[in-house]
Parts: structure tokens; sequence; C-alpha cells
């Protein structure tokens, strides 16, 4: 039987289930499907940070978004246009979300009485009227999967499990997904499984002919491919962007890699992807606690690798002593701070920019060190190399900033072609560098370049160049333990002087404004980029005039930036945090920001941006109407 | 000069080196009469029989008194931050096998701030020799009692005598899994050498407590040591293959007894025969664990000194590179352009 095909220019699916109901791997596997068939995508997993919270209950619901479109797009989408929803608490948790019309696909062998009694429905949803506002698809999910699969060697147990098969195979046949994909996904997974492999390829296309036949689902969707530049592309989430963009640093200064680190969510899959890579000569040490983890990686950064240390908010916050030795020593080091929501364990597996004053301040004395931040999973790549430049040539730690949405997110990523990359060279010492009275050579660890400000990376086995280094204030050159007052404030000025020559090498910030003549600045940092530029060109498409520019260095800024932000009547700065850059713009620039600040744990939505960005125009043309 | 297998990855120096190649241009500044000046001393006196080439040397310290000594080293050395410098040694030792790593630290900052990363670069046999100056008190800080301090130490921070009870480094060392544990005295120079002599030829993280005294804040804590009148009546020494006997004319002697403990018997009642024959080797760390709880904590009767425990076990750091190479030789190098491709892609043409 075929069914009508409609065409869509833009589909937004959210997954909804237990913890333990496999939704991540579905939401993976869908999203594999869509960028083998050439749309731009983006996607939001969002899961509970137990690995199983108790069953059936809101705190326990697992989810994953994603959009996908024929046409490039920079976000998950504010508001599904289906809801797959596996159990009356995954119903409770999102329907909220779901706008008037939107497709609801619910899962009604588990909207059972006492699963309703559990998350607090009197009534049950699918019976009471409550849900007239959707197109509400009831599946037996769990009872067909069930069905499907009596003739294989299988407990009931075991047989219900494979039901996100079944939505998968639902859900594919629903949006024309090709199947190949997931059908060597399985054989891979249960190789030495074959019952397991053969029931869930059972029950994905149980869930695909279902689609074909039942009365329920009256057309199919298509979504054509999007038109992406010429290239080869992969799907990637922002911790092996980064991983790799470390990899790639390594590999393009000829430097070793060492990481240690300690495990913290949502950054421990950066330690698990290097581990990974032995084979590229990295050393991974999961020490004792997050002090070692720097520990460790300023001990290997002064033995000359390129040296790293991954954690999240609360990591930082103990590593702190550390990056002030760091930051003393001046040895190249990146300290990734996958940010989280916080204060203290806060929310660990959701997002959040809150470590931005952190980074920048938190620690001990004047102790400046550089921030890069990437703005979208793939740019975790980009942005690692060059925390890595930063942090070999001016031989000072680097924070690079991402967060739980870049962490987890994915898009497609035009892979770049290694020859291209920026190489990076160590430059290490190589013997004395300096003279004294009598005549002697001798080697001065803190003697700098006049350039950049950046003293020499002395490595130990170099012959001749012996010396010792510490925490303690140095003598500005020879480095000899110094309390002279006058050396002391020199030392902390020079410090600070070589993070600021940083920006001469940085490019000036560039702003998106094809008008030339908006009002209206709307400046971001981060992974608020893709929001931002969805809000952006919705606005523009209304006619609105708004200029974008998006930050990658927070530290120093670039030279530019000052200027820019006093060409417009109003600055607006989003950010998932209470308005820690706007804070910093404000004391350097002193020019008014206003801040679009929230911290859900979630990213921005376009819309709430959009009425920002009209609040905006608004305030400063209470006359105009919009039709003008 | 001695070859020592565990040093066979660290290059040798083209010239004969003396102590005073490893005497830093820095003023020393530690108190007059300090026990740290000996141990300085020694040092400087005993790495030139390693033969090893000067640049490949690094000491590593934490912070207090003792964590001064890297300063004084012509070698390569890093002063770090409290406590961290096992940890900061576990990075170097790892990645670079080519280096003699030592670190220096104290009983506050080993014990203390430091406690867990001690512990963990015992157990995971990093590449270290941990030289742990003993004082029984902050010194740096003036005088606070120290994680080794006797119950009861009055100080300016326990006025009313600390209600602490010490570590006892030896025993910590051992129950972590160490797989060299000595312990020497600052006072002894021939004792100390050949404790760093075994110390630099293991492989793997050596723990050395070497009894120290801080002539300041904490005079004569190890007297009883020291002062000829009292020293072998209260100290053994543990000589690999020799019946642990002491005493001033060897009456003394351990013997196990007969419910598997230890203790101190008079030899002239249970016979030489009957003493136990000292074995740093034994895989089994039991005896030298029983061994490090024989002394008294206040009147350091029956303090054994010398090696306790030395066993074989590959370092950290042979492990973890060993793993690297053996992936690289069975997957080849990796290639970044497949590494950032991976294995799904599709081409938009």
């Amino acid at each position: 039987m075929s069914k009508q095909v409609v065409s869509l220019n833009r589909v937004v699916i959210r997954f909804a289930g237990d913890s333990g109901d496999g939704m991540q791997l579905t939401g993976d596997r869908f999203t594999s499907e869509t960028a083998g068939l050439g749309n731009d995508l983006n996607t939001l997993p969002d899961f509970p940070a137990e690995i199983r919270a108790p069953a059936g209950t809101v705190p326990g619901v697992s989810a994953f978004q994603l959009a996908f479109a024929d046409h490039v797009i920079t976000t998950p989408g504010d508001a599904p246009n289906v809801l797959v929803a596996m159990n009356p608490a995954a119903l409770k948790a999102n329907i909220k979300d779901l706008p008037r019309g939107a497709d609801l696909i619910v899962n009604t062998d588990e909207f059972t009485k006492r699963n309703l009694e559990k998350v607090g429905y009197d009534t049950n949803p699918l019976e009471d009227g409550s849900l007239e506002p959707y197109k509400v698809h009831a599946v037996a999910l769990t009872s067909q999967t069930v069905e499907a699969l009596k003739e294989f060697d299988l407990t009931k147990k075991e047989a219900q499990r494979a039901k996100n098969m079944y939505a998968l195979g639902l859900l594919s046949w629903l949006y024309s997904r090709p199947s190949e994909g997931t059908r060597s996904f399985l054989e891979k997974k249960f190789s030495s499984k074959p019952e397991i492999l053969a029931a869930n390829l059972a029950a994905f296309e149980a869930g695909w002919s279902f689609g074909e036949t039942t009365e329920s689902f009256s057309v199919q969707y298509e979504v054509a491919p999007a038109e992406m530049p010429k290239g080869t592309y992969r799907n990637i989430t922002g911790n092996p962007a980064l991983a790799y963009g470390l990899i790639a640093a390594s590999e393009r200064s000829g430097l070793p890699l060492f990481l240690g680190s300690y495990p913290i969510t949502p950054a421990s899959d950066i330690l698990h992807e290097l581990a990974k890579n032995h084979h590229f000569g990295v050393m991974t040490v999961q020490a004792e606690d997050e002090i070692a983890g720097i520990g460790s990686a300023i001990g290997a950064a002064y033995g000359g690798a390129l040296a790293v240390t991954t954690t999240s908010g609360p990591g930082v916050a103990l590593k702190s002593e550390a990056i002030g030795l760091a930051v003393s020593l001046e040895l190249p080091l990146i300290i990734v701070d996958v940010q989280r929501g916080g204060p203290s364990t806060g929310l660990p597996t959701k997002t959040e920019q809150s470590d931005l004053l952190q980074a920048m301040f938190g620690r001990n004395g004047e102790s400046p060190v550089p921030i890069v931040t990437p703005q979208s999973p793939s740019d975790c790549f980009f942005a690692a190399i060059e925390a890595a430049r930063i942090a070999v040539e001016y031989r000072t730690p680097v924070f690079l900033l991402s967060d739980g949405y870049l962490a987890n997110g994915s898009e497609p990523w035009l892979v770049p072609d290694v020859d291209d990359l920026p190489t990076i060279d160590p430059d290490f010492a190589t013997g004395p560098n300096h003279t004294d009275a009598d005549g002697n050579e001798e080697f001065w660890p803190y003697l700098r370049d006049p350039e950049t400000l950046a003293r020499p990376w002395a490595i130990p086995g170099t012959k001749g160049i012996e010396h010792r280094i510490g925490g303690l204030e140095k003598a500005d050159g020879s480095g000899d333990v110094s309390y002279d007052p006058e050396n002391h404030d020199r030392m902390v000025r020079l410090r600070q002087a070589k993070v600021d020559a940083i920006a001469d090498t940085i490019p000036d910030i560039e702003v998106d404004d094809p008008s030339g003549d908006a009002d209206v600045l709307i400046l971001g940092w981060g992974s608020t980029y893709g929001p931002i530029g969805a809000a952006v060109e919705v606005s523009r498409r209304n006619g609105v005039k708004v200029a974008q520019a998006h930050l990658r260095h927070l530290n120093p800024f670039p030279r530019n930036l000052g200027d820019v932000l006093r060409r417009y009547r109003m600055v607006l700065v989003p950010e998932m945090n209470l308005g820690q850059l706007s804070m910093l713009l404000r004391a350097k620039y002193l020019v008014d920001i206003t801040g679009v600040n929230q911290v859900r744990g979630l990213p921005f939505k376009s819309t709430e941006l959009i009425d920002a960005i009209n609040a905006a125009i608004e305030t400063l043309s209470p006359t105009t109407s919009e039709s003008e | 000069m001695t070859d020592y297998p565990a040093l066979s990855l660290v290059p040798k120096s083209d010239i004969e080196l003396k102590a005073k190649d490893f005497k830093s241009d820095q003023e020393v500044r530690w108190c007059p009469g300090c026990g740290d000046y000996s141990i300085l001393s020694n040092v400087q006196g005993f790495l030139p029989e390693l033969g090893l080439a000067k640049e490949n040397v690094v000491f590593i310290s934490g912070i207090g008194c003792s964590s001064r000594f890297p300063y004084y080293m012509n070698t390569f050395g890093m002063h770090s931050i409290h406590g961290r410098a096992p940890a900061i040694a576990t990075g170097l030792a790892a990645s670079r096998p080519d280096l003699s790593i030592w670190v220096v630290t104290g009983d506050g900052d080993a014990l203390s701030i430091g406690g867990n990363h001690l512990i963990h670069a015992l157990r995971r046999n990093v590449n270290l020799k941990i030289l742990m100056f003993n004082n029984r008190i902050y010194g740096l800080t003036k005088g606070q009692y120290s994680p080794t301090s006797e119950t009861g130490k009055r100080t300016p921070s326990t006025p009313l005598g600390s209600v602490d009870y010490a570590f006892n480094p030896v025993s910590l060392a051992l129950g972590a899994e160490a797989t060299f544990v000595a312990r020497t005295i600052d006072s002894d120079r021939k004792h100390m050498t050949e404790t760093l002599r075994r110390a630099a030829a293991h492989e793997g993280a050596a723990l050395v407590e070497i009894y120290q005294n801080c002539n300041i804040f904490n005079d004569g804590a190890w007297e009883p040591l020291k002062d000829n009148d009292t020293r072998d009546d209260v100290m053994m020494r543990l000589e690999d293959g020799e019946p642990i006997r002491y005493g001033k004319d060897g009456e003394k002697g351990i013997i196990r007894t007969p419910d598997g403990h230890i203790q101190v018997a008079e030899v002239a009642k249970v016979g030489e025969d009957a003493l136990i024959r000292h074995d740093s080797h034994a895989k089994d760390p039991g005896l030298a664990f029983a061994l490090s709880r024989l002394s008294n904590p206040r009147t350091l009767e029956n303090t054994p000194i010398g090696v306790f425990r030395d066993i074989d076990r590959a370092s950290y750091g042979r492990l973890a590179r060993q793993q690297i190479d053996d992936v690289i030789e069975k997957k080849g190098r990796g290639d970044l352009q497949s590494l950032i491709n991976g294995n799904d892609t599709w081409d938009v043409n």
C-alpha cells in the first residue's frame, strides 16, 4: 500500500522514554541515517545524571531531540513536530513543549493504572481528552514488538527490550529514512549474539511495516537533502571533535599528547576518546583526583609534551591552585572545561556557560589565563587547535571552554584536509641564552621573547640549560627566587602583558550586518552560536535589522571589539548564565550591555532570542511600527 | 661507577662528575644546624656515582622547608605546590623514561596535604625516588604539629596537646602497595648513602623516609636514635640475609611468635637460630609491615632502619609506554585524516 508522500523543509523529532529504553541509541541511529541522506541536522540529547533513575518516573526520563532540514540549520529546534513518548512519564515531562497540531506517538502498553499513578496522572490522558490538540498515534509498541518477535527464542523481557528498534523502524518509515546503516550498525553491535541481532532487525522491520500498513499514519514525509558546500562530511559530537583537535595539534606540532584527567560528567568522553587513540602516541593518565589530573599534565608539559587536562566546573575549582602554578611556571597547558550547570554538583548532565568568570579570575593573585571557546560541536576541533597554538607559542595555560550542549550535541561536519591545518612550532630551548658579567654562558629561564614575551620552553635532558623553576616569584630574566618589590610588580605586569599580547595574533571580530545600518548587535560566545544564528535569520526574514557577531577568544578579546560595541545603539548578549560576559564587556569597554540570560540547563530557544531582538528594537524606537 | 638496569634508559654523563657539579649557585637558606644540610650534602655526594648526565636528573618538590631542596641542586628542578610533587612528577616520569626523577618532600607535604598523591604514586609504582624528610613538625609555618607528631604534642596549634594519632610512614607506604620502602637517618652518612643507592637501583617508586632534625621547632625528635649512649639499644639495622639483631651487645633480636606475630626476644634465651633473617625481597609485605609496627612512636624503642621492602614490579611508565608501543605495532601509527574522517562519511558534490 503506498501512501501520500508530503515534502517538508524541516522536521524536529523528540524521542522520550525511560532511561533504560534506549532513547539515546534510537536518536543516534536516526541521526546517522539522516546525516547519510544529506540533510543538515542538529541534535540535543537530554538525559538524567542517574544511570538508571527509578523506572517510569519523570526524573528518569531520557530524551533525544533532533532537527533535520533541506537547508542549513544551526539548532536542534525549539519545539518538536513529533514527540515519541514511550511511557506516561515521558509524556508528562515533554508534552508542554509540543505545539498544537503536532504528531504524538505514544506507547499505549505503558499507560497502565500503576504507571499513570506513578507520575501523578489521575486520569489516563489517552482517554480524558487532554491530548485533543495533538495528532495522537496510539501504538501498542511493546506488545506489537513482542508479537513480532514471538518466533524467536527470547524471554518476554528480551523481546520487550527491542521496542526502541520498533519505534526507530516506524519513524524511519514515516520520514523515508534509509535503513542500511542501522542494519550494519546492529550487525556489528550484536555480531556475537546472532539471536539478538535477528530480533532487533525483525523489530526494526516490523515497525517499518506497521507504518506502511496502519491507518493511523495517512501520510509519509520526506525531507530533501540540504544544499551544503562540496566535500566529505561526517556527523560529529563536540567531545570527540575536541579530542581529535587535540590529536591534530599534537600531530601538527610534533609534540606527544599527554592527558591527565579525572572522570567527570560531561567531560569524560574526551578521556575515553583519547584513550582509544594510543596509536597516535597519546598517553592518558586517569589520575587519583582532579588535582593530580592537572598536576601530571604540568609535569608532562615540563617534560615537553602537549599537555592537557579535561574537566568540568567543579574540577576547575579543584585545579585552581595548580593553574596558578602553571601561570607562574609559564608552561604550555590546555585546560578543557566542559561546562555544566552549577554551583557545586549542580546539574551534571545539563549545559550552562557559568564558568566564564571562574576561568577568568578563579585563582589567587594576578593570574591571567587566555580563554578560547568553540561555537558548535564540530568547531570544538578547531578551537582545540587554537588553544594549543596559544599555549605553545605563549608558554601559558589556556582555558578551552566547551559546554554540555556542545559536548553531546551533533551536526554534520565538512571534514577538513589535515594538510590545511595550521602547524605549531614548539621552539624548544637548545642551549645557553645569556652571558654573565664574567663572560660565562648561562641559561636564563625567564628571558623573554621581545615580541611575544614568552619565556623559553626548556625541557629536561637538554645539556647546558639546567635550571630551577617554581611557584615562588622569580627574578625577571634569571628566574632566581626574588622577593624584590619592584621585581614582583614588573613580573605581574609582564605576565599580564604577555596574555594581552596574544591579541596580536587573533583575528578581529567580524560583524555580520547585511544592511550595514542595524542599530542592534547581538553578540554571543560558545554554544549560543546556533540559537543566535537561527534567531537572526528569522528576524531578518521578518524585515528586522540586526547585526550578529560571535567571540572565539574571551581573553584577550579581539583588538577591535570595543570599536564594534560602540558602533551599535544596543548590544544584546545572550548567555546561559546571569551575565558573565556582559560584566566583562562593561568593565573593559564602559559600554552598556543588555543581557539575555537563562540557566535552565538547556540551550536557548531561537524564539526567546527573536523576542529579545524585537524587544530591543522596540526599546530603541517605540513609535516605529513593524511595517516600516 | 655502578651500572643500574633501572637507569638504563637515562643517558650517561660523558665526563666524570663530582659532588660540586651538583651544587647550584644559590645560597642555601635553611636554619643553621638543620638536618637538611647533611641530606643535601649526602645527595650531592652520592649522585656522581650514578654516572648520569646531569641534565637528565630532575628534582621536584612541594612546599615546606625540605621542598627548597631543588634550588640547591645544579640539575633540572621544580619547586611546585603543597603536596602535589608526586602528581606532577608522575606526569614527567610517565612521559620521560630518560630522566632520573627525585621527589623531595616532608612529613606535612607528603602525608597531610599530599597524602592522596603519595599513596597513588606508590601503588602505581611510578618511577620516582621519593625522599621524605620527617621531622615530625611543620617548620616553615612555625611549629604546628604534623601527621607524624606524637599524640599529645604541644605546639602553637595544640596548646593542650594534639589528640591526633600519628601516621607511621613506612606502614602507610607498605599498605599502599609500595615496591620499595626504606628508612634512614640524617646523621648517618654511610647508611643514608647505602639507602639512596638501593633506591636509585630500584625500578619504580621508592619511598625513603629520612629522620631529620628540626633544631628550631622540634629539636631532638630523633635523639634516642642518634645519641651514642642510647642508639644501639633502640635502633635495629635491617640487612638482607642477616638475623635481625640489635642492642649494645646484640642481645636483642626479633622472633616469630607461635600465633604468627613477631616480637623482641633476648637472644640468650631463644638462640640466634630463632631470629628472623631479613628479606626485603619477600613478595609478601607482611613481615615488612610487622617490622614497621615494632617501634614505639613515643620512646622510639625498637626502631628499624634500612630497606623494609624492595620487590620487582614494572613501573607505571614502562607499562603505559608499552601499551602505546604495542598498539602502534599492531595497528600502525595513527593516521590523522582517517581518524577525523571516521567510518561514516558522505560526499556532497
